[in-house]
C-alpha cells in the first residue's frame, strides 16, 4: 500500500547516530518487542500480516508513533482482527472474555530454537525463473491497496537483474492470507541517475530485490 | 543491565505524557495476555536477554575478522554467506538468507531497508534507531554520501557508491576493507577494530592507533 512507510527517497533530513546505543531505551520496548516476537505462535500469523498491519494506518500517524510503539499497535491489531483480545480488554487493561483456545505457547524451553529456525521463505521452484542475470527489467508501476514490496521509488525504472535469489513465499499474497504464492526473486540494480534524475549522483547504484510478478522486459 | 532498570515500581501519576500512557498499555496488554494463558513472561524474559546480552554486532565483528584472517573463509563467506556465517554458530530470525558485500577502494556499500527495519539480527543484533527512521529510510537510496556526512566522513572522489535496499527476506551484511597495518594480527585483535556501522556501510572500521 502507499503509505507512510515508503520512505525511500522522500525526505532530506539529517540522520542522526546515537553514539553507545542501547538494545531499547525503555523497559517498555522490551516488553513491546518480546510480546510481538512471542505472540506471533499463538497467533499464528505470518511477517508479512505482521508487515501490513504496522504500515495500513494514516501517514501522519506512522510519522507521529514511535517504532516500537507501530510494534504495539500492529500486535494490538493482529490480535483484535483474531479475537485473542478484544478492545474492551485493552481499555480496561485486564482479561473480561475467556481466552481463545490456540494451538502453541512459546514457552522458555522452545525459544532458543524458535529463533535458531528463524522463518527461511526459499521454497522449491515450480518453473525456471523468467529473466537471467543482465536482463533488462522494468519495474511495474502498481499502487495496490494491499501489501507490497516494491517501492514506489523504483516504480516505472528500468534497471538490470544483477542476481537470481531462488523462489521465494510472495509477500503480496501471504500478507493477504492467500497462501505463499512462492515467486522468483531477483536483485534488481538502478543507476543512481535512472531513479533520481540528471543531479543524481553519477558514481550511485541502488538496488532492490523484487519477485518476478514486479517485474517486465525492457 | 536488566537487573538494575526495572521500571515496575514508578510513579506515573506525575506524568500522562504520551510515553507513559504507551508504558501502561504494554503492561495491561502483558497482564491480559499472559492471564489469558497465549504468553510465558519467563519466555519474554529470555528474548530480551538474547537480544541485549547474546546477539550484537560482536557477532558480525568475529565474521568480518575470520574473512579478514583467512582467505578460503572470505570466499565462502562471499559466495554464500548463510553456510559460512553458520559456521560460527550464527543464524535463523532474520539472518535465514544472508549476503555479504565486499568493499573494495572503487566500490563502497550501503545497506538499508526503505520500507520498514529488515536488519541482519544474527550478526548485528536489533537495529539502532537511526536505522529505523525516515531521514535514514529516505536519504540513503537517493543521497547515500550525505548520508555519510552525517555519520562524519566523505569517501575518497571515485569510490562508487552501492546501496542495498532490503526489500524481501535476503539480509546484508557489508565485509569492509581491513586496515592497514594489521599484518599478523590475531582474529580476535582485528574483531575489535569492526565497527557495527562499518559492517551496515555507514562507518568504517577502526584504525589500529584507535584501539591500542
Amino acid at each position: 500500500m502507499d503509505g507512510g512507510q515508503d520512505m525511500g527517497g522522500v525526505w532530506s533530513g539529517q540522520v542522526q547516530p546515537e553514539p553507545n546505543e542501547p538494545a531499547f531505551h525503555a523497559e517498555w520496548e522490551r516488553r513491546a518487542f518480546a510480546l510481538t516476537l512471542a505472540m506471533a505462535m499463538p497467533g499464528g500469523w505470518n511477517i508479512d500480516m505482521s508487515r501490513f498491519a504496522r504500515e495500513d494506518r494514516p501517514p501522519q500517524e506512522y510519522l507521529r508513533l514511535s517504532y516500537y510503539q507501530i510494534w504495539l499497535a500492529g500486535l494490538e491489531r493482529l490480535m483484535l482482527e483474531r479475537n485473542l483480545v478484544s478492545s474492551d480488554e485493552i481499555e480496561a487493561g485486564k482479561p473480561l472474555h475467556p481466552a481463545r483456545p490456540v494451538a502453541k505457547k512459546l514457552t522458555p524451553e522452545g525459544v532458543a530454537g524458535m529463533l535458531h529456525r528463524g522463518g527461511p521463505t526459499e521454497r522449491e521452484a515450480a518453473r525456471a525463473a523468467y529473466f537471467a542475470p543482465g536482463d533488462r527489467v522494468r519495474a511495474r508501476t502498481i499502487n495496490p491497496p494491499t501489501h507490497t514490496r516494491l517501492p514506489r521509488y523504483v516504480r516505472g525504472h528500468v534497471g538490470v537483474i544483477e542476481r537470481v535469489l531462488g523462489c521465494h513465499v510472495y509477500p503480496d499474497s501471504n500478507a493477504r492470507g492467500a497462501g505463499e504464492n512462492p515467486q522468483w526473486l531477483y536483485t534488481v540494480t538502478f543507476d543512481g541517475r535512472e531513479l533520481w534524475g540528471e543531479s543524481g549522483d553519477p558514481g550511485l547504484k541502488v538496488s532492490v530485490d523484487a519477485w518476478e510478478p514486479y517485474l517486465e522486459r525492457a | 543491565m536488566t537487573g538494575h532498570d526495572d521500571h515496575h515500581h514508578h510513579h506515573h501519576d506525575h506524568d500522562h505524557s504520551e510515553l507513559s500512557e504507551t508504558e501502561l498499555r504494554v503492561r495491561a496488554l502483558e497482564t491480559i495476555l499472559t492471564e489469558k494463558g497465549y504468553v510465558d513472561p519467563a519466555a519474554l524474559d529470555l528474548l530480551i536477554e538474547t537480544y541485549e546480552t547474546k546477539v550484537g554486532p560482536r557477532n558480525g565483528a568475529r565474521v568480518v575478522a575470520r574473512a579478514w584472517a583467512d582467505p578460503a573463509y572470505r570466499t565462502r563467506l562471499i559466495s554464500d554467506a548463510t553456510p559460512a556465517i553458520a559456521e560460527l554458530g550464527y543464524a535463523g530470525r532474520q539472518g535465514e538468507h544472508i549476503v555479504a558485500l565486499e568493499n573494495t577502494p572503487s566500490l563502497h556499500n550501503m545497506v538499508v531497508c526503505t520500507l520498514c527495519s529488515c536488519y541482519p539480527w544474527p550478526v548485528l543484533g536489533l537495529p539502532p534507531v537511526w536505522y529505523k527512521s525516515a531521514p535514514y529510510r529516505s536519504k540513503a537510496v537517493k543521497d547515500p554520501r550525505g548520508v555519510l556526512k552525517d555519520f562524519g566522513f566523505e569517501l575518497p572522489a571515485g569510490t562508487d557508491i552501492r546501496v542495498w535496499d532490503s526489500t524481501a527476506e535476503i539480509r546484508y551484511l557489508v565485509l569492509p576493507m581491513r586496515p592497514l597495518g594489521t599484518d599478523g594480527w590475531s582474529e580476535q585483535r582485528l574483531a575489535d577494530l569492526v565497527t557495527r556501522d562499518s559492517m551496515i556501510g555507514t562507518g568504517l572500521p577502526k584504525q589500529p592507533h584507535e584501539i591500542a
